[in-house]
């Protein structure tokens, strides 16, 4: 789960970590308000779920309030498009008015877990404020990564190694110590997948301070943060993943598709993007219904298809282990009449109950093409795009 | 012979809610050899009028001799049951259970490193052996032949689509093997493909992968080294776009070596047998094994 940056910059707080001086604001009244309280020169910040801000007007360094005002004016209410959000772009409802700092060096450190290692990885690098992505690529010596240990943590002299790697001058050596450690901890304590500070800065004065901070939480451990779990905003998704979110459906919607998908599990799910992209019909969206999906989920599922404008054509793959055929065929059929879908549905449905669910698509008079598996539904797929005239 | 799971397999299960007893149900249908059944408080009754049940690990363990393990308790209490039949001394451990906070597999992997246990999973299918009809994990059993390829795989359903393949063409199964799809997990694919190489009963090997994760890629250095037997492979996720999570919290693409490509190439280089559509496991061991 994504939060936003004046969340994590509280998190960081609470867990001693030195942040810039920052408050967040809803209107620009506010957010005068703020950064006359500040003083200075401070940064306007929009507060939302995508990295690349900077570059599209996101982030503003003003010089008096009234020109802060402006500035969270001119943000407020309205959606920031990068090049990490879809078209759409993401709404900014907050802003965090920041205090700007003299900053001397600019340097990076994230935390994240190394799943073929099995612990987290604390990654540092002299390399601040640039895209960690690129440095690994063009430079990846200048990546400095060190595994905290699963039971002891990140010992305290790992962390001044890693400070040390940092080249910080020895007057900030103990306190980038400790904020390693202590991000290290927020890490652990609050079930992170992500702990990004890009960039750590050191002050002309030589302070250290975390002047960005990305955390993301992993959601299969929200069950034991109930006070994180209030910290989502669902407002940050597509609407369509904030609906699928609600019906406990695995979804996530894809630019510039033209299939649907609806499939029970991952793998299957993404193999079957695969064959509808190598079809010539690139897949619209993932979308996991799961073991059990009872009736109802599967009529929200095929809703969700059907809502995403970019659907010229369904594709239902089931192979049923848990999930019945029959109740997935029974919510298709309910959800399409309820919808008055006559988009082309083909399905492959293998597994538990398939001849009944078979028998139930072909008894309902929607437009429906059956394929025995997987490379019949690529042919079916490709048969469909010719009938429609555009394959392509 | 077969890998992990045969006639020797002496199965409790953990957890026998609606899920694991539905499951439960199936696993003894099948033939498994099912001894024990664990879940507090049901002390001195029968599943199924026939398998006692215990409130711990280490009494069924003491009292039926069971060997192997299968869980299927909620993710807040998963990390425990796999550290009950760890102590336990099971030889081997699948959790089945999805949803498995990545740090509790963390201390898990860490805390059974020296340990003579063999964990799968979690958030995996499970495993099954047709010729000797033990099923392990959630696989249908109506699904899998008997026979001689073995299948290794990060996906549940992707594993089964790719054994209907292999019937459909004629080809049954040594064991089927499912690692699952989280970013932490217990027998890796070059694990299984070690035991592959071994068996007698295993002519040639399925291994299906995913984005994310290098695992794919050390499997490729494996199999260049230590594997002699043919090895047919697919990618799933080759569509998907960088940085979204496709439904398993492993398969996302953070990097370049995490990308289907990536993986696709280095299985070529070790001279496995990559098929561009996960459609076509099936007609490709048939034409491998050229039979």
């Amino acid at each position: 789960m994504n939060i936003h940056e004046y969340q994590a910059k509280q998190i960081l707080d609470d867990f001693g970590v030195p942040t810039p001086h920052a408050e967040v604001a809803s209107t620009a009244a506010e957010a005068k308000e703020i950064a006359s309280r500040i003083g200075g020169r401070v940064v306007v910040k929009a507060q939302v779920h995508a990295g690349g801000r900077g570059k599209v007007g996101g982030v503003k360094l003003v010089n008096s309030p009234e020109e802060a005002e402006q500035v969270a004016a001119s943000l407020l209410g309205t959606r920031l498009v990068t090049n990490q959000t879809g078209a759409n772009g993401v709404p900014v409802e907050k802003v965090m008015i920041a205090e700007t700092l003299d900053i001397k060096d600019e340097l990076y450190i994230s935390i994240v877990i190394d799943g073929d290692l099995g612990a987290p990885v604390v990654m540092a690098s002299t390399e601040g404020g640039m895209d960690i992505e690129e440095v690994a690529e063009h430079s990846p010596e200048k990546i400095f990564r060190v595994a905290g240990d699963p039971l002891i943590g990140l010992t305290t002299y790992h962390a001044r190694d890693i400070a040390l790697a940092l080249e910080v001058p020895a007057k900030a050596l103990r306190a980038t110590t400790k904020l390693i450690t202590d991000l290290y901890r927020v890490f652990i304590e609050n079930d992170c997948s992500l702990v990004e500070i890009n960039p750590l800065v050191i002050t002309e004065d030589d302070q250290i301070i975390a002047l960005d901070a990305k955390i993301n939480l992993e959601d299969d451990a929200l069950f034991r943060h109930p006070e994180l779990a209030k910290l989502r905003d669902p407002n940050q998704q597509d609407p369509l993943e904030q609906r699928a979110d609600k019906a406990d459906l695995a979804y996530v919607k894809l630019d510039g598709g033209r299939v649907g998908c609806m499939v029970n599990g991952a793998g299957l799910a993404m193999a079957t993007m695969d064959i509808a992209n190598a079809a010539g019909a690139p897949p619209a969206n993932f979308l996991d219904i799961g073991g059990s999906a009872d009736q109802g989920r599967i009529e929200e599922a095929f809703k969700i298809i059907m809502a995403d404008d970019d659907v010229e054509m369904i594709l239902v793959n089931l192979f049923a282990g848990i999930a019945r055929s029959d109740i997935v065929a029974q919510g298709i059929v309910a959800a399409a009449n309820e919808t008055n879908a006559t988009l082309p549905i083909v399905v492959a449905m293998r597994g538990t109950n398939s001849e009944e669910g078979i028998k139930i698509l072909a008894d309902s008079g929607l437009n429906i093409t059956g394929a025995p598996d997987l490379a019949g539904a690529a042919v079916a797929i490709k048969r469909k795009l010719q009938e429609m005239g555009n394959s392509n | 012979m077969a890998i992990l799971v045969g006639s020797d397999t002496r199965l409790l299960v953990q957890g026998l809610g609606r899920d694991g007893s539905f499951q439960a149900s199936r696993t003894r249908e099948y033939g498994t050899n099912m001894v024990a059944a664990v879940h507090p408080g049901r002390d001195g009754q029968k599943f199924e009028d026939a398998v006692p049940y215990f409130s711990t690990v280490a009494k069924a363990v003491e009292e039926t001799g069971a060997n192997t393990g299968v869980i299927f308790v909620p993710a807040p209490f998963a990390m425990d049951a796999i550290i009950e039949q760890v102590d336990a001394g099971m030889e081997l451990v699948v959790c089945i259970t999805e949803g498995v906070p990545v740090l509790d597999m963390v201390k898990v992997m860490e805390y059974i490193k020296d340990k003579p246990t063999r964990l799968i999973g979690s958030n995996c299918p499970g495993l099954l052996s047709p010729g000797s009809k033990a099923k392990v994990g959630i696989v249908p059993g109506n699904i899998v032949r008997p026979g001689n390829v073995g299948v290794v795989s990060r996906s549940g359903t992707l594993t089964y689509e790719a054994i209907a393949q292999l019937v459909q063409y004629g080809m049954g199964q040594s064991t089927c093997v499912g690692i699952g799809g989280d970013p932490v997990h217990g027998t890796t694919f070059t694990d299984v493909l070690e035991l592959f190489e071994a068996d007698d009963e295993t002519e040639a090997i399925v291994l299906i992968g995913e984005i994310g994760g290098i695992r794919e890629q050390l499997a490729a250095d494996y199999i260049k080294e230590h594997v002699t037997k043919p090895v047919v492979a697919a990618i799933a996720g080759q569509s998907a776009p960088a940085g979204k999570r496709m439904g398993h919290a492993g398969a996302i693409v953070t990097g370049k070596a995490a990308l289907a490509s990536e993986k696709n190439k280095a299985l070529a280089e070790a001279g496995v047998h990559v098929v561009e559509s996960p459609a076509l496991i099936g007609a490709k061991m048939k034409e491998v094994l050229g039979s």
